[in-house]
């Protein structure tokens, strides 16, 4: 699209002043987690860096634990969610029925009911079950939260991939399984990768359920910075290196996937 | 309908046999999983929304007809907590919506550099809850060692503390700049699939920028805003890790909203029957979105 040069030069002003307005908390962060506990209470930007807060948070032996904990939650909760997804959004694309769409509008309504409408019940089972501070029950949690995001990109990227490809396979003798592992999944790698990353980025960032269902064993990243909340523990630089590491791994992620991201956060609604 | 799936047709009859029987026992697993994850906690709220029931307290236990319900209408708390639930969903709203779509149009004009300022401009929305909340009220709004104090001072204004004073509209802006980069993403694709031959046209006809904005722009944009709205709302009415980590529903019941009243009920005071009626209104309010929600997207869905 052409546009004049006054336009370009206010898209570039209130573009970037937008960018930098937004980033600026996140970067404020990054800069602060550098700074000394000292330095981290007065707001200036000169300042001596040191990587000590990043050393005491690993100082912390429970530092580790917390980070493995939101690590093995998030891509446990991500492949179970993709076991139960592949499946189900192969037959959906490739064979539906008269039920498919009612079966796609309902798995996307059950995303609607609000968390806080089931703490209590999913707190006592998993109190009555042993489930409380377990690793496996947030696991199962954040796999049927995702569950439906999941099957829908999943359903969309598969609808995408022409069936006279399927259709030779068949002619060669290809079964059901083997159509699925040998045709479907290499051609819809990207596909399966971003719903996966897509799903690692909302379980790792998910805090309802890992405040209310963990309280030390169990406890993902998220649980770990809530804990500098206390007003006795107001540590500026080290909540900034805990939440730094915390935040950037996901950060890079959501980068990669921002296309991807639009489609299963609005099931494909707006393109 | 589109072309691509209609495989069936062009399967010899006992390949058609196959796909009929298999096709189900696929999608079979899934939907066991979803419907018990829905079912059971749901009827489970339902139930004790009509107990006596205190995990501190085992002797009161029994049928207690509407008394939670009629407990909680007559309690202040429950009031102001739907009060402030509804003025934290309709701020943010206004806010990442009317931001969201002037952004979308800023981004969708060539600027230097514009691919990398879009990234930063989306990053908040990948920022965990409880480190953004923590960041904004320590390292940002705190009166004495935040910016927004040193910058107050600067000027030569009273410092303000944010959560003190204003505690809804801290969570508020809090919250706004979580879901602002979601709205400018979900807008920007949707300005991007704008038809440039209509604007080409109205430009010749001479139609101003605003006039372009206000007339082809803004009503493409119509469907887009109003799936931004509605996956929104679903998620700020129940809105607990930022108000949790932040102030705790305070000071006093300032930033007490449903979902924290919720939690206070369950967990603090342990009055299962209560909070399981509270549970009920939310989901009750969440329904009523979620069945606009669910008819937009069906209207867009091809099987």
């Amino acid at each position: 699209m052409r546009a004049t040069p006054l336009q370009r030069l206010l898209s570039f002003i209130f573009g970037w002043g937008a960018a930098l307005l937004l980033f600026f908390p996140i970067a404020w962060m990054v800069l602060t987690s550098f700074k000394s506990e000292r330095d981290a209470t007065s707001p200036g930007l000169f300042f001596a860096p040191s990587l000590d807060s990043y050393r005491d948070v690993f100082a912390r032996a429970d530092y580790l634990s917390f980070a493995l904990n939101s690590v093995v939650i998030s891509v446990g909760g991500t492949v179970l969610a993709l076991l139960f997804a592949i499946p189900a959004a192969y037959a959906m694309a490739f064979h539906p029925t008269h039920r498919t769409r009612g079966t796609l509008l309902w798995m996307l309504s059950t995303k609607m009911l609000p968390p806080v409408g089931v703490l209590v019940p999913i707190y006592l089972l998993f109190r009555t079950a042993g489930l409380l501070d377990s690793r496996s029950g947030l696991v199962m949690i954040y796999a049927l939260m995702n569950l439906p995001i999941v099957v829908w990109m999943l359903f969309t990227f598969y609808k995408e991939v022409p069936n006279e490809i399927l259709e030779a396979g068949r002619m060669d003798g290809a079964k059901t399984a083997g159509e699925v592992w040998f045709l479907l999944l290499p051609l819809t790698l990207p596909g399966v990768a971003s719903t996966g990353l897509l799903s690692l980025i909302l379980c790792w960032n998910e805090a309802f359920w890992s405040l209310n269902l963990t309280s030390a064993g169990a406890a993902p990243l998220t649980a770990f910075i809530a804990s500098f909340s206390s007003p006795e523990g107001l540590f500026f630089a080290k909540l900034s290196a805990a939440s730094t590491m915390a935040v950037a791994p996901i950060l890079v992620f959501g980068w990669f996937s921002q296309r991807q991201l639009v489609q299963g956060l609005t099931f494909g609604a707006v393109k | 309908m589109s072309t691509t799936s209609t495989p069936d047709a062009t399967l010899s009859g006992s390949e058609a046999e196959a796909t009929r029987k298999v096709g189900p026992l696929l999608v079979m697993p899934s939907v066991i999983v979803l419907l018990a994850w829905m079912i059971v906690p749901l009827v489970m709220t339902l139930w004790f929304s009509f107990q006596y029931y205190n995990l501190v307290d085992p002797t009161t236990r029994g049928f207690a007809g509407i008394d939670n319900y009629a407990y909680l209408v007559t309690d202040p708390d429950f009031w102001v907590s739907l009060e402030n639930t509804l003025i934290l969903l309709v701020a943010v709203l206004v806010i990442t919506v009317g931001l969201g779509t002037l952004l979308a149009v800023v981004f969708n004009l060539p600027f230097p550099g514009r691919n990398i300022a879009r990234v930063l401009a989306i990053s908040p929305f990948f920022v965990m809850p409880t480190v953004s909340a923590l960041i904004w009220k320590n390292l940002l709004m705190h009166p004495i060692y935040g910016v927004f104090g040193a910058l107050a001072s600067t000027l030569g204004l009273p410092p303000v503390d944010w959560f003190a004073q204003f505690p809804l509209a801290a969570v508020i802006a809090i919250v706004s700049w979580e879901w602002l980069p979601f709205a400018l993403l979900i807008l920007l694709t949707a300005v991007q699939s704008l038809d440039h031959e209509q604007r080409e046209a109205a430009r010749m006809d001479g139609a101003g920028p605003l006039a372009q904005f206000f007339f082809i722009t803004l009503p493409h944009l119509s469907r887009a805003i109003g799936v931004v709205i509605m996956i929104e709302t679903i998620f700020l009415l129940t809105v607990f890790a930022e108000i949790f980590v932040t102030t705790s529903g305070g000071p006093g019941n300032a930033t007490t909203n449903l979902a924290f009243l919720i939690y206070a009920r369950a967990l603090l005071q342990y009055d299962i029957g209560g909070a399981s009626a509270g549970g009920v209104v939310a989901i009750v309010l969440a329904n009523i979105v979620a069945f606009f929600l669910v008819r937009s997207i069906a209207r867009r869905l091809e099987v």
